[in-house]
């Protein structure tokens, strides 16, 4: 009888729970190209905070190539923005990975010049703690800003740390692994675009599929 | 009727969720440092104490005492991804100013709470607005505890409201005064703090006076009723 009821309950359990995945999955499937553009127009807002219109020319976000490099952070390719004024060489963007946070991986856009000089760094998605990792944020606070001018010299480059362990950058009360991470994650991207500029400059690299999206719809939105 | 009356009175003021139960402090605390995110985060829980209190009603036949909370824990789970999967779509500024809180709407005990006291008991339409004044209560301490810390914390009102509202809302900013730096003891969390203990106080000071001049009508009036004030 026990067992019965037992059954019973988790029969009805399971409905429930096949119910409710299907509702989330319905929304989610109703959301995600929202979504993704929303994703998409933040992070070209960004692009465009750190790359300033008079350091290019062309579309950036045309110019979106994915990127596989370990240097990166990520095993998956990234979206590489190479910015020319006068067919010139100007500016190189890329979304990177910090995989350390203190809650998960930390999305990062970083921007260079062609001689190595950080034009700056902004945060695209993170899971830190509200409050203490989460500063960031250029909403909460200046600190991202601190990346700006500055140059990788070597992989030996020590200044490239958290004044904690000796470094050149802030940390947060109470949250040092977070601008660790990102500290980090600069240090490793920047080197590694900054020795393969040239190349990134010129090399043919598959299309970002969500520009192609955009090439193909664009004549929908004009 | 007089039954959604007591629910009002009970959802708004006797037994508001943020005053007087004491539910759902964290978000409350956190994300209430500007009128614009205490609106959103309220509508939210708003949003998704109806439908849990609605969904738990209408299954509450179905489901075995045994196994109603792990059910009401789906249901209101449920909601929370929805909501947060379409505030992540379109509104997606709050969205992000908003965080973690949101889903962390599923930990606010005034939502199961509810679907176990109340929604589980009762018919859909008395559940749902049980959930309506429930959470319009806790949104309106939430709004006015926003409210109290934007303008002593930056001096505005509604900064950012077209985050939540689109852009018509952007006129509605107002700029009480200018401060060169920003009050930073109400804007973080011990603000909130004090924020919601001098709402509390108000609260229990006007109970207090209507209290007093019951007593008084009482003695003049020969024996009254007594409701028991729990």
């Amino acid at each position: 009888m026990a067992n019965k009821s037992m059954q019973k309950n988790g029969l009805l359990l399971a409905l429930f729970a096949i119910i409710a995945t299907f509702l989330v999955l319905a929304v989610e499937a109703l959301t995600a190209d929202r979504i993704k553009q929303q994703l998409r127009e933040q992070t070209l807002r960004s692009l465009n905070e750190i790359v300033a219109p008079e350091l290019h020319d062309n579309d950036l976000y045309q110019s979106c190539r994915l990127l596989q490099a370990d240097a990166l952070g990520s095993s998956q390719p990234q979206p590489l923005y190479r910015a020319f004024v006068n067919q010139q060489p100007s500016a190189l963007a890329a979304e990177i990975v910090a995989p350390n946070g203190y809650s998960g991986a930390i999305r990062l856009l970083v921007a260079i010049k062609p001689d190595g000089e950080v034009l700056g760094v902004r945060t695209l998605e993170h899971k830190e703690t509200p409050g203490l990792g989460d500063k960031i944020e250029t909403n909460k606070s200046d600190w991202i800003y601190s990346f700006a001018g500055k140059v990788v010299r070597s992989e030996e480059d020590d200044r490239w740390a958290v004044q904690r362990d000796g470094g050149m950058f802030d940390q947060f009360t109470g949250a040092t692994i977070t601008p660790r991470a990102v500290v980090q994650a600069v240090k490793r991207a920047t080197l590694y675009l900054n020795e393969h500029s040239e190349r990134l400059f010129t090399q043919a690299l598959p299309q970002c599929q969500a520009t192609a999206e955009n090439n193909a719809t664009e004549a929908n939105y004009e | 009727m007089s039954e959604f009356k007591e629910l009002t009175r009970q959802g708004l003021w006797e037994n508001n969720p943020a005053l007087v139960q004491l539910l759902g402090l964290c978000p409350l605390l956190a994300v209430t440092a500007s009128v614009t995110n205490a609106l959103g985060l309220g509508l939210a829980t708003l949003f998704v104490l109806m439908g849990s209190n609605i969904t738990v009603s209408l299954v509450r036949q179905w489901v075995p005492s045994e196994i109603r909370i792990p059910v009401f824990v789906m249901v209101i789970a449920t909601f929370v991804t929805i909501i947060q999967l379409l505030m992540n779509a379109y509104v997606y500024e709050l969205y992000q100013s908003l965080g973690i809180f949101i889903p962390l709407i599923v930990t606010n005990c005034a939502i199961i709470g509810r679907a176990e006291a109340y929604a589980s008991k009762n018919p859909w339409q008395k559940a749902a607005f049980d959930g309506f004044m429930m959470g319009l209560g806790f949104a309106l301490v939430l709004v006015l505890l926003g409210g109290m810390r934007e303008v002593i914390g930056n001096g505005t009102l509604f900064d950012g409201a077209e985050l939540l509202l689109g852009d018509w809302a952007a006129q509605l900013r107002i700029e009480l005064f200018e401060v060169n730096y920003p009050l930073l003891l109400a804007i973080l969390p011990p603000g909130a703090f004090i924020g919601l203990g001098f709402i509390i106080a108000g609260k229990n000071w006007i109970d207090a006076k209507r209290a007093a001049k019951a007593e008084k009508v009482e003695k003049t009036v020969t024996r009254a009723r007594v409701t028991a004030e729990s």
